[in-house]
């Protein structure tokens, strides 16, 4: 549709050039704007305590030194917040994904009584907000024993109702004919769910992969909640705790060095599979 | 052959009755589910069922019930019925901590939908490098709260930090931006617009890619302005995305934690303390688990009210777009 309506147009008029040239100037001031944090992040993570005390201040390292990393890794458990953020992640991305993709194949492919009903009730379970059910979810899982545990950080997060509805679409999309073959092979729903079903799902396990890995990664106010030692914390709570453990004096680059640490990992992972990610967030928004 | 299949929100609700239309259908009528395939969907369904139910509905109808107790987690929960509503309604700091919310609600919306706006439209003359900029404005939204709000209180920081060395160089005194009541709500809403301002500008350029360029082409003929163009053709087609990113971020930010809890804890003098922090306050820091919960209660009415309503636009929309 675009290429059409630009063959069809008059190359570019006078008004058309006015409005690009503001296009950039607007598009240009705002990148910056979104790119001098960053940029003050990186910068003040490779300075020296004592420059950043200087004023006028100083935007560029001078010299750059990578001490506050390696004192972040060696003085403050971030080593441990990162460990527990990853363990966590992986665990949460695999059972979302299994889950999800076990109960979406059912609700798209199995016939059983009731299950348009489920299928909404689950459905409605992804209007609640977090924060309504934290204090019972607290509660029950004070109840169960687990809190300051990595049982409270993961189980909880195992399943979701969004996955099972990403999941669901695509298998509706699944040729019939391919289960029609199986089953005169005389595949098991089991069978074909692994063999057939799952190969062809590699973009939705991506678009639900990406997701539940960030939003486990960033994700605060429960591990805060349930969570009381280093040895438990993720990054988000721990550099939390960092940064309340400096009080009055903030260690800046210290800080920044840890917090660098803390959205490497998650910038990589968006960057590398942004399209799939991008193409979640549309059909969340505005299909799903 | 599947109606539903693209509306997921129509399915459900056209289910009421289709039993025996479904049965009617010729496809896929060989004696009804297959031997045992209920018993295959249990299998299949018993993970996510479990976990969805044990973590996400029972904790959903524990909150009201608990909403109606007494409770400091350690003694017994005792029964007060609606006293926990009724004290939240008679507490002037409940309609304190309210107006701090619809105030940053209100202040957020609007920046980010301008802001939003206005990066899409400028994203969408198709310029150069289309792809950087949308990546550069995205990486806040991949990045936690936690992290943007320590980057930040050293942006804000009043004796050595950025924004306060920019505002010197044009001879403005520095500015304690968050422990000024002045300032304190506003700079944490521009915290959380500069965080999510990139996913609503991609819904905005999604919307504004879906009008034809033939409309505008044939108003420019006609002689009509860049702006007039703006107003008569442009945002009246963008009525369903405007809606749909207003609903968003309405909802987004009446759930605003993270960046409260970071930057100001609610202070100075309570101006920033809005109702999730405080429910989290009534809940962790003093054990009222009851109260928190009827507060929880009455935030999940107001966002269930916006969700509902962005479903049935939502609904609506793409049946227009099926239409079309």
């Amino acid at each position: 549709m675009l290429a059409g309506g630009k063959e069809a147009a008059p190359r570019r008029s006078p008004g058309q050039l006015g409005t690009r040239v503001l296009a950039y100037i607007v598009l240009t001031v705002g990148a910056i704007g979104f790119v001098a944090p960053f940029f003050l992040l990186i910068t003040t993570s490779f300075m020296h305590y004592r420059q950043t005390l200087i004023y006028p201040p100083e935007w560029l390292p001078h010299p750059a030194t990578l001490a506050n990393y390696l004192a972040a890794f060696t003085m403050s458990p971030l080593f441990h917040y990162l460990a527990n953020s990853v363990l966590v992640a992986l665990c949460t991305v695999t059972g979302q994904l299994l889950t999800g993709a076990m109960a979406g194949y059912a609700f798209a492919r199995l016939k059983f009584r009731g299950r348009n009903v489920v299928f909404f009730i689950v459905l409605t379970t992804m209007m609640v907000p977090v924060q309504v059910n934290l204090v019972p979810l607290f509660a029950l899982v004070a109840q169960l024993g687990w809190v300051d545990t990595y049982r409270a950080l993961i189980v909880p997060d195992l399943a979701g109702a969004f996955g099972v509805f990403l999941f669901r679409q695509w298998f509706l999309n699944l040729p019939k004919e391919l289960e029609d073959a199986a089953r005169v092979d005389g595949c098991s729903p089991w069978q074909f769910f692994w063999r057939i079903a799952i190969p062809t799902a590699a973009p939705a396990i991506a678009t639900l992969g990406i997701f539940q890995f960030l939003a486990s990664w960033n994700t605060f106010l429960w591990p805060l909640v349930v969570t009381n030692s280093d040895s438990m914390r993720t990054l988000p709570v721990g550099l939390a705790a960092i940064q309340a453990s400096m009080h009055e004096t903030t260690n800046w680059p210290l800080l920044m060095a840890a917090t660098t640490v803390a959205i490497v990992p998650a910038v990589a992972v968006f960057l590398a599979l942004q399209r799939y990610f991008l193409k979640g967030l549309m059909e969340g928004a505005v299909k799903g | 052959m599947k109606g539903g299949a693209s509306d997921p929100m129509a399915a459900p609700t056209a289910e009421s009755g289709p039993r025996a239309a479904r049965a009617g259908a010729p496809v896929r009528r060989k004696g009804g589910p297959l031997a045992g395939e209920s018993r295959w969907a249990i299998l299949f369904l018993a993970p996510a069922l479990l976990g969805i139910g044990l973590f996400s509905l029972v904790p959903t109808i524990g909150s009201l019930l608990i909403s109606f107790t007494s409770w400091d987690l350690l003694a017994a929960p005792r029964w007060v019925g609606l006293a926990n509503y009724a004290s939240l309604l008679a507490d002037p700091l409940f309609y304190q901590v309210a107006g701090n919310t619809v105030l940053f609600v209100i202040l957020y919306v609007a920046l980010d939908i301008a802001c939003a706006l206005g990066l899409a439209l400028a994203l969408n003359t198709q310029v150069r490098g289309i792809g950087l900029f949308r990546t550069a404005y995205f990486l806040p939204v991949v990045t936690s709260m936690v992290a943007v709000s320590i980057v930040w209180q050293w942006i804000y920081d009043p004796r050595y930090g950025a924004l306060d060395a920019l505002l010197r160089l044009f001879g403005a005194d520095p500015v304690h931006w968050l422990s000024d009541p002045r300032f304190a709500l506003p700079a944490i809403v521009v915290v959380s617009v500069w965080k999510s301002l990139g996913y609503d500008m991609i819904l905005f350029l999604a919307g504004l890619q879906g009008i034809p360029l033939e409309y505008g082409e044939a108003a420019a003929v006609d002689g009509a302005s860049g702006f007039v163009r703006f107003w008569r053709i442009t945002l009246p087609m963008l009525g369903p995305t405007l809606l749909l990113v207003g609903i968003l971020a309405t909802i987004r930010a009446f759930q605003t934690f993270d960046a409260v809890y970071m930057l100001t804890q609610g202070g100075p003098r309570r101006t920033t303390e809005v109702i999730v922090y405080w429910l989290f306050q009534n809940a962790f820091t003093y054990f009222k688990l009851g109260k928190a919960s009827a507060l929880a209660y009455l935030l999940f009415v107001v966002l269930m009210a916006l969700t509902l309503f962005q479903w049935s636009l939502r609904k609506r929309w793409i049946h227009q777009e099926e239409g079309a």
